[in-house]
């Protein structure tokens, strides 16, 4: 596998009892970005990883072979380099579907991200379940692509939106949410790990909750595949979403999951070539699921590339992944919290959230942070990270972020400290501050 | 240490020149980048098509609100004529460090701002805020 071949033989799960903590340090070398010197002449240090993640050589090798080796569209061919590239996008699939536990390969569409996958159930779904009147839910804390489709969906159909609103430290308010459900709403839709607060939301519950009331669930995996174990069976979700290039897949990929009935019973999104079965000049049948999802030549690439993530991500164990996370963000907010007293530090404590850490300098804009550390070699985010609404609730302009990965160690985080000591200089940000 | 935050940049953040509100202004108009929370409202005072008086408020990055400060030191006392003839590059001139292009929004706003103020103050329109990167009025 690291040298990029395609596993068609049974998945090797990690040994049984593997407690070992991960190595992050032995991951890195898996990672040739994680070398690279930045134009200050600066180590790169990368706390970035909820933008998107770095890739291992394995899904880079993996994507430069099929280009240099089997390169050919797929579904289609009749000869060998055909029904290599045909295997290797379909076993990419069952790779995918394994690392969430679907039951059923046949129930994961390929998408180019999260964005598209949502906006695929809201077009497919939506147009067809939501009218005048009908509720959906959603949370205050929703980055932008679990929301905007919503509010278009909404806006033509004449329903509503309700928010569940989240506690200042980001914690969602389910009492509120229990309220909601009088609406008897339609769908809920909510993130299981929100990419500004780093939350873990309490997903299993609200799901239930959910149902109880009558309605649909859609859950935004985007920021929970990476850094958690995630098992849409045992979730009761209905839709599933997430971003291949956040989980150490390529960028142009991705995936939907819902179950097989309500993909059976939903309109195709994007319509033309594949995702027919028959066509006459009339009419048209269309294919079996996935297939009446994915349109056109797929990213066939980034497809083959995003199997092998979720196989790399199941090998390394998302336990053990969201173990090492676990402590790093620990670590990071005591460090932080002990050496950089004046910093304002937002998000509920380490146990019930990601590797996400949003902060502020006080009386130093996110963008003059982040500057300052760039020329350091340290890449943090600055802004509103999509989460506009959040921010407004939160009464903040902007924030600057870090975020972890499998390859992120103690020792970025102590970079991330040294530089925020060169901006609390450079600023003259007192110590009460 | 850093070409960027060089100390008179600083010191233009942190004590910024023409800081205040003008009452009753020939010319305002509030600026803002809502991408990354940068506002800044303008404010001059025109007599005989000259800047008689300068003023800003607002908050944000440094690079912002040096920038604002530096360009509001630059136009006191000179003609209106002169103002509409300034571009991007005077403003980086009077920054006169390297911009990155993700920080030019930043570098500039205040000049989108105060070309704003003075295309609003020519179509005899009153103040209003607006976007930065919003298309001025016609008439201008």
């Amino acid at each position: 596998m690291a040298d990029g071949t395609i596993q068609l033989a049974p998945f090797q799960a990690p040994p049984s009892g593997a407690t070992e903590p991960l190595d992050a340090y032995a991951l890195r070398a898996d990672f040739p970005i994680l070398q690279t010197m930045t134009r200050h002449g600066r180590q790169l240090v990368y706390l970035d990883s909820a933008a998107t993640s770095q890739k291992p050589l394995a899904v880079i090798a993996a994507m430069d072979r099929y280009y240099r080796e089997y390169n050919a569209n797929v579904h289609r061919g009749i000869y060998e380099i055909g029904e290599r590239a045909t295997a290797a996008y379909e076993v990419a699939r069952a790779s995918i579907a394994r690392l969430i536990n679907a039951p059923d390969p046949h129930e994961v569409v390929y998408v180019r991200n999260a964005t598209e996958a949502i906006n695929l159930v809201a077009y497919s779904w939506g147009r067809r379940n939501i009218g005048r009147g009908d509720a959906i839910v959603l949370t205050e804390m929703e980055h932008h692509a679990n929301l905007v489709p919503w509010q278009i969906l909404v806006q033509e159909k004449d329903g509503d939106l309700e928010f569940i609103p989240i506690t200042d430290e980001g914690v969602l308010r389910l009492d509120v949410y229990e309220v909601l459900l009088r609406l008897r709403p339609k769908l809920v839709a909510f993130t299981q790990v929100s990419n500004t607060l780093g939350t873990i939301t309490q997903a299993r519950e609200i799901i239930d909750m959910a149902h109880a009331a009558g309605a649909l669930v859609l859950v935004d995996g985007a920021q929970a595949v990476p850094h958690l174990p995630v098992d849409v069976q045992a979730l009761g979700a209905d839709f599933y979403v997430f971003s291949g290039h956040k989980m150490l897949g390529p960028t142009g990929s991705g995936a939907l999951w819902a179950r097989r009935e309500l993909l059976e019973e939903m309109p195709p999104f994007m319509a033309g070539g594949e995702m027919i079965r028959e066509v006459h000049l009339r009419r048209s049948e269309w294919n079996r699921i996935p297939w009446k999802f994915e349109a056109g030549t797929p990213d066939i690439s980034a497809a083959i590339g995003l199997g092998v993530a979720a196989d790399y991500l199941g090998a390394l164990g998302m336990d053990r992944v969201r173990a090492h996370e676990l402590d790093l963000t620990t670590y990071a907010l005591e460090a932080l919290r002990r050496e950089i007293p004046q910093l304002a530090l937002y998000g509920p404590p380490a146990d019930v959230r990601g590797g996400v850490i949003p902060f502020n300098v006080p009386g130093v804009h996110p963008h003059d942070v982040a500057t300052v550390l760039d020329r350091s070699g340290i890449a943090i985010r600055a802004g509103h990270h999509c989460t506009m609404p959040l921010h407004e609730r939160l009464d903040l302009a902007a924030t600057a972020r870090a975020s972890f990965s499998v390859y992120s160690t103690r020792e970025d985080v102590d970079a991330l400290v040294a530089g925020l000591r060169d901006v609390i200089r450079i600023f003259g940000v007192p110590a009460d501050a | 240490m850093d070409d960027l935050y060089r100390d008179y940049i600083l010191e233009h953040y942190r004590r910024p020149h023409n800081f205040g509100v003008i009452e009753s202004p020939t010319a305002s108009y509030e600026g803002s980048n809502p991408l990354c929370g940068d506002r800044i409202t303008m404010m001059l005072e025109i007599h005989d098509g000259v800047v008689a008086d300068v003023g800003f408020t607002g908050r944000g990055c440094a690079v912002s609100q040096a920038s604002a400060s530096l360009l509001t030191d630059e136009i006191r006392g000179k003609p209106v004529a002169d103002l509409q003839k300034l571009v991007a590059d005077d403003v980086l001139e009077l920054l006169g460090i390297e911009i990155s292009p993700a920080r030019l929004k930043c570098a500039l706003l205040s000049l989108d701002t105060l070309e704003h103020a003075l295309a609003e103050q020519l179509s005899g329109s009153t103040a209003a805020a607006g976007p930065a990167n919003a298309t001025a009025s016609a008439d201008a």
